[in-house]
């Protein structure tokens, strides 16, 4: 059976597509065929990141608007066979997408892809809507400061009412907290939140923590997803998040200033 | 499908329906004297004038039909005007004020809910989807009154909850959320949002929360900012009540 997840967060500029591209390439690797679908019509970056914006030549509204079918706008990952992206229209806006045109999309992609991420735009609009609406699980991506932490709430509030699975009554959306860009020694000096700060106000389920990296930036400037990247930190936590998802049982790491600590026990991989 | 979306030259869409809630006095009219009731009224704008003038306003005729007396809406919606308020809407009527006010253009709201906005019951599920089965099923407005709606998931910022009676939530309130009840309101975690007890004028409605971080508490319109919350009883359990007008914040103090 398919499963659809959205990487959402209400705020922008925390990570989704990052997190977006990192998981679908995850999920990939471990063998399972993925689609990863760029919901940001109009501000198109998905491609970037993943390092397919030479190859795009129809998109998600094309194919919402009948005007190519799905195997011509899916471009096959270059690292990964398992692996496919749809692109957003750059030309348009957000209201090209319309429910029935995204659901239709979902529909055909479940027939053939085992999961389904859908990279949500910024905002609590049209865009993002439709990026949760058909959801079954989410990842909501946050990081450790109050803005991005309401806004989060927020999101959640609106992925349990709002969804298709609230609306019909169904079991709810599986929800998900991803902290990104987590720096420990900054939250021992009081400038950042900790990771239990950031659940005692969401009260979520924490799939994993992602340290500020460096990593991360170079991996998008290289059009690589930074899973790839398994000598980063960054890399290696995304890693961690993918293998949990899938019910794999690993310690959580990054949260604890212990620099020395990781060096000794995984940086000569 | 395809074809049909493929049709470019159309003509773009040049409205839409949102759903939007608004916060309107309500007018709880208890005598069908409208000498008396123009007087009380001018005397009630003239404190705030700035904040009446052209405010709308919605008729709550629950009071005057309980005492069984009779009002003629055209002539009372005159004398409101005359005050500067402009009725919106009325509630609480019988048939013959319902069917008055309709030809007069005013709507009638149902008296179960307590949120004026002029949502249908699909886009009410979609906004708190908990109470929507009761705003359903209840015809009777007494049973309605004394019913409890027990809330077992998180309220997030920007969700609403309205109870009709009680209201006793499990989860976490969240900060930006709004939680209300025309009877006492019982939040077993923690308060970060906004409460508002007895907010159909009920001042023996109580809060009670294990933790409270509220942004605003309130009980029967009389209410307190998160600024104006003495630190002795932030972070811990407390009940809070209305006594001579002024919200009491007390301790709960626990068993051990």
């Amino acid at each position: 059976m398919a499963r659809i997840i959205v990487v959402t967060s209400g705020k922008g500029g925390v990570g989704k597509t990052t997190t977006s591209a990192a998981i679908a390439m995850g999920l990939a690797k471990k063998g399972h065929k993925t689609a990863v679908i760029d919901f940001d019509v109009g501000l198109r970056n998905l491609d970037l990141i993943m390092g397919c914006e030479r190859r795009v030549v129809y998109d998600f509204v094309n194919v919402i608007n009948g005007e190519a079918t799905l195997n011509q706008a899916l471009i096959r990952d270059k690292n990964c066979n398992l692996l496919y992206i749809l692109p957003a229209s750059q030309t348009r806006d957000k209201e090209a997408l319309s429910q029935e045109g995204v659901g239709r999309v979902l529909e055909e992609l479940k027939k053939d892809f085992k999961y389904i991420v859908c990279d949500s735009p910024a905002g609590i609009e049209k865009g993002a809507h439709l990026a949760m609406y058909f959801a079954d699980d989410a990842f909501v991506v946050t990081n450790p400061e109050v803005s991005s932490v309401r806004d989060s709430d927020r999101m959640l509030g609106i992925l349990a009412s709002k969804s298709y699975r609230a609306e019909q009554n169904l079991e709810p959306i599986k929800e998900y907290l991803l902290l990104t860009r987590y720096s420990p020694e900054r939250v021992k000096l009081g400038e950042m939140l900790s990771v239990e700060d950031v659940q005692d106000i969401l009260s979520l389920h924490l799939l994993g923590v992602i340290p500020e990296s460096k990593s991360v930036l170079n991996a998008s400037n290289s059009g690589t997803p930074v899973i790839l990247d398994e000598k980063s930190d960054a890399g290696q936590a995304y890693g961690d998040i993918v293998a949990r998802y899938l019910g794999e049982n690993r310690p959580h790491r990054f949260i604890d200033d212990q620099k020395g600590f990781f060096r000794k026990f995984f940086g000569s991989k | 499908m395809s074809t049909d979306s493929q049709k470019t030259p159309k003509t773009p869409m040049v409205l839409e329906f949102k759903s939007s809630t608004f916060s309107v006095p309500v007018l709880v009219l208890a005598s069908d004297d409208l000498a008396v009731i123009e007087q009380q009224l001018q005397e009630k704008t003239s404190l705030a004038p700035e904040f009446f003038k052209n405010s709308p306003v919605v008729l709550d005729f629950q009071e005057i039909n309980k005492r069984g007396y009779d009002i003629d809406i055209v002539a009372l919606t005159d004398t409101i005007r005359k005050a500067g308020l402009l009725p919106i809407g009325i509630r609480g009527g019988n048939v013959q004020q319902n069917k008055q006010a309709l030809e007069l253009l005013i709507p009638v709201y149902s008296m179960h809910s307590g949120s004026v906005s002029v949502e249908n019951k699909k886009q009410k599920t979609i906004v708190v989807p908990v109470i929507e089965t009761k705003a359903d099923e209840d015809v009777d407005i007494e049973a309605n009154a004394t019913a409890t709606t027990l809330i077992t998931q998180p309220i997030r910022s920007g969700q609403r909850i309205y109870a009709a009676g009680d209201l006793v939530i499990l989860s976490q309130v969240s900060a930006g959320a709004e939680i209300m009840a025309e009877g006492n309101i019982h939040v077993y975690n923690t308060l970060r949002g906004r409460a508002l007890a007895g907010v159909r004028g009920n001042s023996e409605a109580r809060i009670f929360c294990f933790d409270l971080q509220a942004e605003l508490i309130s009980i029967a319109g009389n209410y307190k900012i998160s600024e104006d919350l003495d630190e002795s009883v932030r972070n811990k359990p407390v009940q809070i009540y209305l006594q001579d007008q002024a919200l009491i914040i007390k301790d709960i103090v626990l068993p051990h």
